[in-house]
């Protein structure tokens, strides 16, 4: 055989859902304070939510942080925000305000105050986005939708594959962890944008697989021993799949760790949710999907299709 | 058991093949002829974020249409008193859209009501009063006309808009309607998006305008605008010093004729002064009016008023018959020629406004995908020594099932034609990873059977058979969300939805299948006693 990273196991990953729930209750209470933040509009919504204005300039040398922020200053863009891409010498401005088309636009004032400013340093645009206030509102209620309905589907398969408790054990799971990446990203003030939103459904897959294993794993030993006691056959589910669990997480983690690092500016962000997504990920699966259900059904007979 | 490997082995022989086969476009370049003539050519299509580009919503403005068939009924509905010498005080649209007019005396508004019912029996009257022996009326629309007009405004706006585009030169242009009111412009690998925001969002409505010499223009922008006239400006830019200025003018509210005479509009260059221009001609209907215009108003000034910017006012010296005119300003050869453009695909029926626009330049878009490419490059690389080192053997054969996946997906994308995304490259990753997690499931599966002492053969039966229904749960699940992301997704959560579904639908084949029939093959060749997994 080749290595094992983990042997047999006996952990009481049940006995431990205590201090697990204080834990995740803290992780989620940071997101839903995120959402609330979000709602409110005082989090750093990115501007294809918040509307507003975004220019990407490439120099041919090396730029001066102070004299760029001078320049937005001097323009009447006090309240923009400054991004600096030392490879390849990139500025990122982003300006918060919803754009009017009418007026003299956004993008070209900025443009032609660099161009005046950085006469020795040349730049080329490499990219704007415009996004007026409706359209970002409308995008963040589609993506509410598409979100909550997903979630409906995932609890009816799950119901009917396991049961109800299961279903939405399994979805709570999964919201924990995309809350606990959104209070993450509001605490480290990083930009809550549409990309961020499909690094969540990626994590929220990821997430809700990895509980899936664990589930099915829970089924067929209640299936073999239907006289233990749920905990003792939770417990010793998850901890014969536990190896899986660990190599997957880090086949997964490997594969976003060379995105995180190799990937780009367009998806640091994006890969640094994954990243610290996927642990929160199989942390979930471990210690929050299968204590609620053991919370909700302890003690009980647990119907479970026997038919597969 | 060799009929059912061969079976399977075909397959996903067969399957390679096809992916291959559709993945031919975009890897050899340029194709042999023979290839062209025959097969398909499509390359995997990226998306705007990957390639570059321009990406617009557009809202038009659709009121504004409604408003100016009301402007246009009020004018009609001067024109009969006037012609029928029915006296009137104020006749105007007012701002919310409605008609208001005012008749001097119970005689006249006996006639106006004959007049309104027989030309005008679309206006409804929405209020009366009399007052001081004065008779006010408010009349609006009819409500199912209003929306017919909203409705053939976006239809038209669309369709100038798709002239417009092809008239400039875009290849593979995407002009589509969104909602109701809104049209999604995307235009791959733009190169000065400035000027295809002003050739897409002009309204190019041209009006020809007479110039009020009889009252002072200094009184009017005092503020002292006399009834019926507006200022309006004209850009006039310094030939030596480049400065550019506003002049005003005094003109004329009412437009003696519009745009739509226009047959052709061709930009032109002066030799002598080497300044370009834009030659209009008009058809049959405008030259006539031309004429009589002209004709009238001999040592009169007319304006040439485009989206209510004067371009040009010259006297006019003698009556101009023949339908040919041009606008003369400062233009540069671009400017000229895409005013041509827009004037020959016509006017839009209602202002458009941009709601959103996302301009990726060729660089970025290039950069992105070759960070992209290496980054899942290193990261597969990463996968797939990782899998050797921890499985050996099997985990080569792990390796040949995410190699399967890969290829098999990208052949996927381009035989669908569907787009590559940002958010689609996030999707695959994802699949990446349920294709290692499906394999991972099966080989702990197997190592389980094995500790139990079960020979190579009944271990990788019986691992399969334990883990088939965990990887299709778990497929399945993600298959919801994903098909309803799909559904009810919009832009780059669609894109992350396409490739996420047909990852899924992949990696069940060549979990299932792919791998299996490696293992029954060496199980068949030699009958292993020890599996290195």
């Amino acid at each position: 055989m080749g290595i094992e990273l983990l042997g047999k196991t006996n952990i009481n990953f049940i006995g431990m859902r205590k201090y697990a729930f204080i834990l995740s209750v803290i992780f989620v209470s940071m997101g839903i304070i995120a959402l609330v933040q979000i709602w409110r509009g005082q989090a750093n919504l990115g501007i294809d939510f918040a509307g507003g204005t975004a220019i990407q300039l490439k120099f041919e040398k090396p730029v001066q942080m102070e004299q760029a922020r001078k320049v937005l200053e001097t323009s009447g863009y006090h309240d923009s925000e400054l991004q600096h891409f030392t490879e390849g010498n990139k500025l990122l401005i982003q300006v918060k305000k919803p754009f009017e088309a009418r007026e003299a636009k956004v993008s070209d004032r900025i443009v032609a105050a660099f161009s005046g400013e950085f006469k020795e340093n040349k730049f080329i645009v490499e990219g704007t986005t415009e996004i007026g206030p409706k359209v970002g509102k409308s995008l963040r209620d589609d993506a509410l939708i598409a979100v909550v309905i997903s979630a409906i589907g995932m609890i009816i398969y799950l119901a009917w594959r396991f049961e109800f408790s299961f279903g939405v054990a399994a979805a709570a799971a999964t919201f924990h962890d995309v809350l606990t990446v959104m209070g993450l990203f509001l605490l480290l003030g990083k930009e809550i944008n549409l990309l961020l939103i499909t690094a969540l459904l990626t994590l929220a897959g990821y997430s809700l697989t990895d509980t899936v294993v664990i589930y099915d794993r829970i089924r067929e030993n209640l299936r073999l021993r239907p006289k233990d006691d749920l905990g003792v056959v939770m417990n010793s589910s998850i901890n014969e799949v536990l190896s899986r669990t660990i190599v997957t997480s880090v086949t997964v983690f490997l594969v976003c760790l060379a995105l995180f690092l190799f990937g780009g500016e367009v998806i640091h962000d994006f890969s640094f949710a994954l990243l610290f997504g996927i642990v929160v990920g199989t942390y979930s699966s471990i210690f929050v999907a299968s204590p609620i259900v053991y919370e909700w059904r302890k003690g009980q007979k647990i119907r479970i299709r026997t038919k597969r | 058991m060799l009929r059912s490997i061969q079976l399977r082995a075909g397959l996903i022989v067969l399957f390679l093949a096809l992916s291959i086969f559709f993945l031919i476009p975009t890897l050899v370049d340029p194709l042999p002829k023979w290839w062209t003539k025959y097969l398909p050519t499509d390359k995997i299509n990226l998306g705007l974020d990957l390639r570059g580009g321009m990406h617009l919503l557009l809202e038009v403005e659709v009121q504004k249409a409604v408003e100016s068939m009301m402007d246009k009924y009020a004018a009609d509905i001067k024109d009969s008193l006037t012609k029928k010498d029915i006296p009137f005080g104020k006749i105007e649209r007012t701002p919310d859209g409605k008609i208001s007019v005012v008749l001097p005396d119970s005689k006249a508004n006996d006639r106006f009501n004959q007049v309104r019912t027989d030309q005008f029996p679309g206006l409804k009257v929405a209020s009366f009063r009399e007052a001081e022996g004065k008779f006010l009326y408010l009349l609006e629309g009819n409500p199912k006309e209003a929306k017919g007009v909203e409705e053939s405004a976006v239809r038209q706006a669309l369709e100038t808009i798709r002239n417009r585009v092809d008239q400039f030169g875009v290849t593979e242009p995407v002009i589509v309607p969104q909602g109701d009111r809104e049209i999604l412009v995307q235009l791959p690998g733009i190169k000065d998006p400035q000027r295809a925001i002003e050739l897409i969002g002009k309204t190019a409505l041209l009006e020809f305008k007479l110039v009020d010499d009889e009252n002072s223009l200094e009184e009017a922008l005092k503020g002292n605008i006399p009834p019926g006239d507006e200022v309006l400006y004209q850009k006039v830019v310094d030939r030596d010093s480049g400065v550019v200025t506003r002049r005003p003018y005094l003109i004329k509210k009412r437009a003696l004729m519009t745009g739509d005479v226009l047959t052709d509009a061709r930009m032109r260059i002066k030799s002598d002064f080497n300044e370009s221009y834009v030659s209009l001609d008009f058809d049959a209907r405008g030259a006539r009016l031309f004429d009589q215009i002209t004709a009238e108003n001999v040592r009169k000034r007319l304006a040439i008023v485009l989206d209510n910017n004067v371009y040009s006012a010259p006297v006019i010296q003698e009556r101009i018959s023949g339908g040919k005119a041009q606008i003369t300003g400062s233009f540069t050869p671009e400017e000229a020629s895409d005013l041509a453009i827009v004037l020959r695909a016509g006017a839009l029926p209602a202002p458009v406004k941009i709601i959103q626009n996302v301009t990726v330049g060729p660089s970025l878009g290039e950069d992105s995908i070759r960070k992209g490419i290496r980054a899942a490059f290193i990261g597969s690389l990463l996968v797939v020594i990782f899998m050797v080192a921890y499985y050996r053997m099997s985990g080569l054969i792990a390796d040949w099932a995410l190699v399967l996946n890969i290829v098999y997906l990208m052949g996927a994308f381009a035989a669908m034609r569907a787009t590559l995304t940002l958010p689609g490259i996030a999707g695959i990753i994802l699949a990446i990873g349920m294709a290692v997690d499906s394999n991972v499931l099966m080989f702990e599966r197997i190592r389980e059977e094995l500790r139990l002492g079960k020979t190579v053969r009944a271990a990788v039966d019986a691992g399969y058979d334990k883990a088939l229904f965990t990887i299709i749960d778990s497929h399945v699940t993600t298959l919801i969300t994903a098909v309803v992301l799909f559904q009810f997704g919009t832009g780059p959560i669609k894109g992350f939805a396409v490739t996420l579904s047909l990852g899924v639908i992949i990696n069940l084949f060549s979990a299932l299948i792919g791998t299996k029939v490696i293992f029954d093959w060496i199980n068949m060749k030699k009958q292993l006693k020890t599996l290195s997994i």
